[in-house]
């Protein structure tokens, strides 16, 4: 009955999730930023009266709208793997994760997904000031869908607000201001959704400068362009700013996660003088850093906002580890006698002892010989305890680079936001080609930003789908392999196809641009509008 | 009764409102996507078709996701449990159910008829299978699911897919929420469309309404010859713990239990019967919106019938009935539920309002769109 999953099931598991996650975050920050920039475009013309502002807004409108899709489709995705490839981790935390999903539904993504379409279709149907506020709505809608999906996301790095009861085997929701409160929760929220600010800004930016290369509707792209520049320079320093609390934050909650973050494998006493790596090789064998380039006196200042903070090193957290294994091996063993007998009053006094390192034991159950905790005796322990331990730090080498992949993608795009605002501003963008073609081609650096932020978060989080509390190899259904990669060619093949068709579409509709409004209506088929074969423009036109 | 009987009761009712919900409203785009083809026979005519629930189709979904995500949070075990059980099942209702927010996007963006034919069949696909997937789902509960679990809460799953899709209960029921599908769309189409998308629509959604109705009371003679399952010395105020085990046992006729216990409720199926009955009616005396409310009427009446057979469980185990989950050990926690209850009462409300207001603005009847509409799929 205590058998572990099949450890291929977990990987292919995690390997799924991870891709269609990952996959799923191509285009959120888009839907994030891309709708506020809409609704500044749209309030501008509804202020103004200008036309202009109008098409603008319904034209980046339409490669919001082909963004839109795929974001809400592969969100559901996201909503089912929970239940079909982490079932345990369901059962066990449920009752608190599934809250602010069950809440995102119905304060967010509901709204975000009614309004949507009647900002599409309802132009002609209300008046400027009421679709104005549809687009608002549309706006907080996804912007209040991020919150509450990364209150969850909190909980499981930082879980607050619930604790585990014996009685119905699973954690159980005991604060509602202490899950949304998290602090992990509420910096990571900012920092992501002004991410999608970035990330929109970004996107109008690049486009609008091969407008501006390309001599197209001069009028939209000038306009797009400063709008998209001074967005970004703000919401760029402030995801740096966030991103920084963010890793305040973690230093407290995730001590695991910093010490890979920044590959310390040795606490340094000497807080003042202590180097920052900016590049590092670290070696998960030899448990140091093979090569590295520091730079010292930033790292405490850097990562505490103090001089005499002591960060711990990858060795001391393992060794820190061990007692709360063996704390938690104790805690499982009464936990199980307790739930064959609930009379069993020692074992619970027992389990209650020591139920904070209860997720530990779940983690030893690994290395324990034929992984039942039972057969840990005093010859075994030291083995288990070494073996528990070093599977307490995540993969160093990923957490490493992909922090600093998000973070020079960041800095980049300050430096390249800064200069597009300054040349705007003194309206001499258009005297600069080579700054345009520069900002055309860095267009995928927020996306590599945001994913490998969400790398960053994720593997950092690991060996837990809930820190302390529940291992991720734990968390995994006891599914087939045949299943897993049923389901993975199936996800592959599918979202293949997906991305192919949007990228299509996304560049058709880009490079066609904002239709000449003087024309508007005259001549269909030489705009951006879904032109059709003549013939088929015929017959349908005959219906209407 | 305690306040924590007194939720569990509430959520079972909220669980099938948002079932009801559901097939009602996410039916109705589906049965119009797997009709497309048939009651458009020009890309114009499809295009009306897709237009008609094209502003609407996307809040719809909205449903969908909600019921997910209420189903989590108030019944977290039986969240975890029937979506790992159905794996393959759920994982090709997910890839029907990611496919069609795309096709309604992307199908008109491009003019060719290849394009455009692809994504037609996509709307086919995604509208049949999932209702099929839906009623089979149901169907298969009402059998009994191969699950139990370890003592840590860890489910074990014991039967194979090919089971849970092939059976003939299941398929009868995948059936029944298809025609079922086909009626609510063809309600609409006929609602908002201009012939002769309407003349269309009217002849196969009366069809459909009788033909569920016929499944309708095929499957309720055979269920009451099927095993059931029944609790006894039940403790609606246990803590919600799946893996403790429970007294149940399985006798034939079972899920007939709650009605012989009290009669007045065999009025459920029976106005269900009706409504079926009455709705295709309408739609050849060109009642549309009669007959959509008989639809919608019907579909409440079909889950309220299952829902009564077989309260209290949610999901029996044919594997270990006494780990059988039930409204009683799957819940959430009580002030989990008391939450969620405080939003779901300030949420709700808004939401229907605020959807309200926009069908309103987009009301009227569709034609098909001019080729070189920008506001329109």
């Amino acid at each position: 009955m205590d058998m572990l999953i099949n450890p291929t099931v977990v990987e292919l598991s995690r390997l799924q999730f991870a891709l269609t996650a990952l996959y799923h975050f191509l285009f959120v920050p888009l839907t994030l930023g891309l709708t506020f920039i809409l609704a500044t475009m749209e309030t501008v013309y509804v202020v103004t009266g200008k036309q202009i502002y109008k098409e603008m807004t319904q034209f980046w409108g339409k490669l919001f709208a082909i963004n839109f899709a795929l974001g809400v489709a592969t969100g559901l995705t996201m909503e089912f793997e929970f239940g079909t490839n982490w079932s345990m981790y369901s059962h066990f935390v449920g009752d608190i994760f599934g809250t602010p999903l069950a809440i995102e539904g119905l304060m967010a993504f509901f709204m975000e997904s009614t309004f949507v379409g009647v900002m599409f279709f309802g132009w002609d149907r209300m008046s400027p000031k009421a679709h104005l506020v549809v687009t608002y709505l549309v706006a907080l809608g996804s912007n209040l869908s991020a919150l509450w999906i990364l209150i969850a996301n909190g909980f499981m790095q930082d879980p607050r607000g619930g604790t585990f009861d014996p009685n119905t085997m699973r954690m159980q929701f005991t604060s509602f201001v202490g899950l949304i409160f998290n602090p992990d929760a509420q910096a990571k929220f900012v920092h992501t959704s002004i991410a999608g600010f970035v990330t929109g800004s970004m996107f109008v930016m690049a486009v609008s400068a091969y407008y501006l290369l390309t001599k197209k509707r001069r009028d939209i792209a000038l306009r797009s362009f400063r709008l998209a520049a001074i967005f970004g320079v703000i919401s760029t320093v402030g995801v740096i700013t966030l991103g920084d609390a963010l890793g305040y934050i973690d230093a407290h909650a995730q001590p695991t996660k910093l010490a890979a973050m920044e590959a310390i494998w040795e606490t340094n006493p000497h807080t003042v003088s202590a180097s920052w790596n900016l590049i590092a090789f670290p070696s998960r064998t030899e448990q140091k850093n093979v090569f590295e380039i520091g730079i010292p006196y930033v790292l405490t200042p850097l990562l505490t906002h103090s001089e005499d903070t002591v960060i711990p090193g990858i060795k001391n957290l393992e060794q820190d580890a061990k007692p709360h294994i063996e704390n938690g091996i104790k805690a499982m063993i009464a936990l199980k006698a307790y739930n064959a007998d609930h009379n069993d009053t020692a074992a619970l006094a027992t389990f209650k002892q020591y139920e904070k390192d209860m997720g530990y034991g779940f983690l030893a159950k690994e290395f324990a010989p034929d992984q039942d905790l039972a057969k840990v005796n005093a010859s075994n322990l030291p083995s288990v305890l070494d073996k528990t331990a070093k599977a307490t730090i995540p993969n160093v080498w990923v957490e490493f680079w992909a922090f600093r992949l998000m973070v020079a993608a960041g800095f980049f795009m300050l430096v390249l936001f800064a200069f597009a605002a300054y040349y705007s501003l003194k309206n001499e963008i258009e005297k600069h080609p080579l700054f345009l073609k520069i900002a055309l081609w860095s267009v995928p650096l927020p996306w590599i930003a945001c994913e490998f932020g969400w790398i960053t978060a994720e593997n950092g989080r690991q060996p837990w789908t809930v820190y302390g509390w529940l291992p991720t190899f734990v968390s995994a259904s006891s599914h087939s392999v045949s299943y897993m990669i049923f389901s993975l060619i199936g996800f592959v093949l599918l979202y293949s196809t997906f991305i192919a068709a949007e990228l299509y579409l996304m560049f058709k509709y880009a490079r066609l641009g904002p239709q000449e409004s003087h024309h508007h209506g005259e001549e269909p088929a030489a705009g951006g509008g879904m032109a059709g074969k003549p013939a088929f423009a015929k017959s349908s036109m005959n219906r209407s | 009764m305690d306040a924590y009987v007194f939720l569990k009761v509430l959520w079972w009712l909220l669980l099938g409102v948002l079932l009801m919900g559901l097939a009602i409203m996410v039916g109705m785009d589906m049965g119009v996507g797997a009709l497309m083809r048939f009651v458009g026979k020009t890309d114009g005519e499809r295009r009306e078709a897709l237009n008609i629930v094209g502003p609407h189709w996307d809040g719809n979904q909205v449903w969908f996701i909600l019921g997910g995500g209420a189903i989590f949070a108030a019944f977290p075990s039986l969240y975890a449990t029937s979506f790992s059980v159905f794996y393959i099942v759920m994982i090709l209702l997910l890839f029907s159910m990611i496919m069609r927010p795309v096709a309604f996007e992307y199908r008109s963006k491009v003019p060719t008829e290849k394009w455009r034919n692809t994504w037609d069949w996509v709307f086919l696909i995604s509208g049949a299978l999932p209702m099929i997937i839906y009623g089979a789902a149901i169907g298969n509960i009402l059998e009994g699911v191969g699950f139990h679990f370890g003592w840590d809460g860890q489910y074990y799953q014991t039967e194979s897919f090919i089971w849970y899709l092939l059976n003939p209960f299941a398929i009868l029921c995948g059936v029944l929420a298809l025609t079922m599908a086909i009626y609510q769309g063809s309600a609409m189409l006929m609602i908002r469309g201009v012939d002769p998308i309407y003349s269309r629509a009217k002849k196969i959604g009366s069809v459909a309404g009788v033909l569920s109705a016929i499944l309708f009371v095929v499957g309720g003679i055979w269920i009451s010859a099927k095993t059931g399952y029944v609790l006894h010395d039940a403790d609606p105020s246990m803590p919600a713990n799946i893996s403790a085990a429970q007294n149940v046992t399985r006798e034939a006729g079972a899920w007939l239990n709650n009605y012989h216990s009290a009669p007045i409720l065999w009025i459920v199926p029976l106005i269900g019967i009706l409504a079926m009955l009455a709705g295709s009616f309408a739609m050849r005396a060109q009642k549309a919106g009669l007959a959509w409310w008989l639809g919608a009427i019907s579909w409440i009446s079909i889950l309220g019938t299952v829902g009564i057979s077989m309260f209290p469980f949610l999901m029996p185990s044919s594997d270990n009935p006494a780990q059988s989950i039930t409204v009683w050990n799957g819940t959430g926690s009580q002030y989990n539920l008391i939450w969620m209850t405080i939003f779901t009462a300030i949420f709700v409300p808004t939401i229907l309002a605020y959807t309200t207001w926009c069908f309103n603005v987009m009301r009227g009847k569709v034609k098909a769109p001019a080729a070189s509409d920008d506001h329109a799929y």
